[in-house]
């Protein structure tokens, strides 16, 4: 209750306040001013809604597509790779939000090897980081364009995961964060959904890939309860819409079929709720972290070993995490 | 050129009767006829996993074809798409249908599906050429038809347009079957959505030339409203179900959500009974009839010019080639003849190059014997002349012998001379 018995936890026992604690208020101040960055990936064949539940996600209009760029513009014969990036700020915290958008995924005749420009985007983002750390004067703040997590939409067939999506997961699971999402979920009826996800959960056990949260990243036994929790309820079945319907005397975002309305944010109709409330509000931070701490470092490590070594490192004190 | 006569043609004048004849009765004896023979349709279905084709095959029939013991795609490993066809007969009102459904699992799968429409125009193609085989047999007597009357290609709901493998799929079967376009699992367009999609369909359609199934006009004005309002709606909407639920304490057939149940058969939720309606109640018989006249006919016309036949087939081409038959026999045997000539003179050349050949092998191991002849001679001479100096050699030492023996003996008489002369002079 008070400081004393706060402060004794740690070991020699303080004759004072002395004010350590406010650190976080420091922290906080400097994060407001500083703002951050949060690059994000869409990934799924066309059709499924990402763009939306993007807009839907940030509750603006940040897609590609609201972006000035056509609704029916044709399928690109090959993958590739576009970003748009927006400043939003909520509370004073100013959040630079960059959507990596990836047309023309799984929607060839033959799409054989069409996740490899998503891989060499990921690591020439992680290779413009590396050289800018490895630099003998730094900037201030490396500015931070790595995928800190990739949405994979998966097609709501009710039976299985299809072989794409098998292959892409296999393919980058380690290289960045995937949250494997059941797009359109409004397709499917409870138990079918609930079926249909253990099936989704089984085969990519089965194959061995991992998606986020990770099992062997979590740190102690709360995040692994947290995190196990949240991992029996993934692939997070959604639903997105950019669209406001009145329900009881509430405006909702949904869709609205002839049959009803279909809530987006109603954890009973589907679980976007859960999604966002999982990315944003309490995952976001950890994204980020395991993103700097674990596949750039592989990255990194990788590509030192195998260049024996690129410029000099320099020991220029301490740099501004800009996590 | 011999000019025929003119002869008036005869103009058909269109006479009342005076009584009552009977001949009204003919479309009820043709009646009796087909039900007492029953009736065959072949039902095509084809498009990815999971966009509930078996669903709402059970849901069209109202039969259990595909039960949940079947086993679904999440249960079958298939590396290349495979076509199944199963037979069932269904009989309503004393009229018995033997209905065939194709399956076509494992289309648009994999990772690279060019060419996965193969097996399916294979499977097309097979089942006409049975019937022409049936066809041109001597006994026709039973001629069953398992031509394939209608393709039903199932769209996936995405809201924008066609994927390229259902265009390429059209383009390649819109001249061999029936192709019924669907946009399946309906229920997940909202109403505007689905306006937008199907005009997208449509527009993506004549772009690329694809002819869909087109209803045919008919006579009668009402049902002329009615095709004009179902071209409206294509392709149509489908969402399938078997599972029973009460609305408004009526039983219906459809999906329950949490939000809702999508009726099946409510023509404001999704175009099902459409289909339904078309498929089955009003077009079966105009589907065979287009697949007999137009697609049969074109398979056949270009299977048959491009057959060499012999002179039994000629017969029964019936005109259309280009040739008279016997010109085509003519043009056959001069192929023939010629290619025959070609062969030969293959043969010839081939003959050539293997009489070089082994000429070629004699001439050389002739002169590998003369080699090692040569080389043995020498060696023989070598040993000949080694041989004479060794005698040489050895005459050499006889004749030193024989000479040191002579001067030995002519010493040893010189001695004994010596002896006797002094031993004469003692005496």
């Amino acid at each position: 209750t008070d400081i004393f018995s706060v402060l004794k936890g740690g070991g020699s026992t303080l004759l004072g306040y002395i004010g350590i604690d406010t650190i976080i208020e420091q922290m906080r101040k400097k994060t407001m001013k500083t703002g951050f960055e949060f690059n994000i990936m869409v990934v799924g064949h066309s059709g499924l809604g990402k763009s939306t539940l993007v807009n839907t996600l940030f509750k603006s209009q940040v897609s590609r597509k609201s972006a000035g760029w056509a609704r029916d513009e044709k399928i690109p014969k090959t993958v590739e790779i576009k970003s748009v990036s927006h400043v939003i700020e909520e509370g004073g915290v100013k959040m630079k939000l960059t959507v990596v958008d990836t047309p023309g995924f799984g929607d060839q005749i033959n799409n054989d090897n069409c996740w490899e420009p998503i891989s060499k985007y990921i690591n020439e983002q992680f290779e413009k980081f590396l050289k800018e750390e490895v630099n003998i004067t730094r900037k201030k703040r490396i500015p931070d364009t790595r995928v800190h997590c990739c949405i994979y939409f998966i097609s709501p067939t009710g039976h299985t995961l299809r072989q794409l999506d098998m292959e892409f997961m296999k393919r980058l699971s380690h290289s960045v964060n995937i949250i494997p999402v059941i797009a359109k979920a409004d397709t499917m009826t409870i138990e079918e959904r609930q079926e249909f996800k253990q099936r989704v959960r089984k085969e990519l056990e089965m194959s061995g890939i991992e998606f986020y949260p990770q099992k062997e990243f979590d740190d102690d036994m709360e995040d692994k309860s947290d995190n196990d929790k949240i991992r029996e309820t993934m692939p997070f079945a959604v639903v997105g819409s950019d669209k406001e319907y009145q329900v009881n005397n509430k405006r909702v975002l949904g869709r609205k079929t002839a049959w009803g309305i279909v809530e987006v944010e109603n954890p009973n109709h589907c679980e976007f709720a859960q999604l966002r409330d999982f990315l944003i509000r309490s995952h976001l931070q950890d994204l980020k972290e395991v993103t700097h701490n674990i596949h750039y470092e592989t990255y990194r490590a990788k590509r030192l070993n195998d260049n024996g070594g690129l410029h000099p490192i320099s020991t220029n004190g301490t740099h501004d995490s800009n996590l | 050129m011999i000019e025929r006569p003119e002869t008036a043609v005869p103009s058909i004048t269109q006479r009342n009767l005076e009584g009552y004849v009977g001949f009204a009765n003919l479309p009820n004896q043709v009646y009796r006829k087909s039900v007492k023979r029953g009736f065959e349709f072949t039902l095509m279905v084809v498009g990815e996993s999971g966009l509930g084709k078996s669903t709402l095959i059970n849901s069209l029939f109202l039969t259990d074809l595909y039960s949940k013991d079947y086993p679904g795609p999440s249960q079958r490993i298939k590396k290349t798409v495979q076509v199944e066809q199963s037979k069932v007969l269904i009989k309503e009102g004393g009229v018995q249908l033997t209905l065939t459904i194709v399956d076509t699992p494992g289309f648009g799968d994999a990772v690279d599906n060019s060419n996965c429409w193969q097996p399916v125009i294979n499977y097309i193609d097979s089942k006409c050429e049975d019937f022409l085989n049936a066809e041109s047999r001597v006994n026709r007597r039973s001629m069953p038809d398992n031509r394939v009357h209608c393709c039903l290609y199932f769209i996936a709901p995405s809201g924008h347009g066609l994927k390229p493998l259902d265009i390429e799929f059209m383009k390649r079967l819109h001249d061999k079957v029936n192709v019924i376009p669907l946009i399946a699992k309906a229920d997940t367009l909202t109403p505007e959505e689905c306006q937008l999609f199907k005009k997208q369909i449509m527009k993506e359609i004549q772009e690329h030339k694809i002819k869909i199934y087109e209803f045919p006009d008919t006579e009668d004005d009402e049902d002329n409203k009615l095709i004009r309002k179902i071209k409206e709606k294509m392709p149509l909407a489908v969402v399938g179900s078997n599972v029973v639920i009460e609305v408004n304490g009526k039983k219906v057939r459809g999906r329950q959500y949490p939000w809702g149940v999508a009726e099946v058969e409510n023509g404001e939720h999704c175009d099902f009974t459409v289909l339904r309606n078309m498929l089955i109640r009003t077009h079966m018989q105009d589907l065979k009839d287009v697949t007999n006249n137009v697609h049969y006919e074109n398979y056949r016309s270009k299977k048959l010019a491009a057959v060499t036949c012999n002179g039994v087939d000629t017969t029964k081409t019936k005109g259309q080639l280009t040739k008279s038959p016997l010109a085509q026999m003519e043009e056959e045997r001069r192929e023939h003849v010629m290619k025959m000539k070609k062969m030969e003179a293959e043969m010839e050349q081939v003959f050539e190059m293997k009489v070089k050949e082994k000429k070629q092998k004699l001439k050389d191991s002739e002169a590998e014997l003369e080699r090692r002849h040569e080389q043995m001679k020498r060696n023989l001479e070598a040993q000949y002349k080694d041989l004479e100096e060794k005698r040489r050699v050895f005459e050499d030492e006889k004749n030193n012998w024989e000479a040191q023996q002579r001067i030995l003996e002519q010493q040893k008489l010189d001695a004994s001379k010596s002896v006797n002369k002094s031993k004469e002079k003692f005496f």
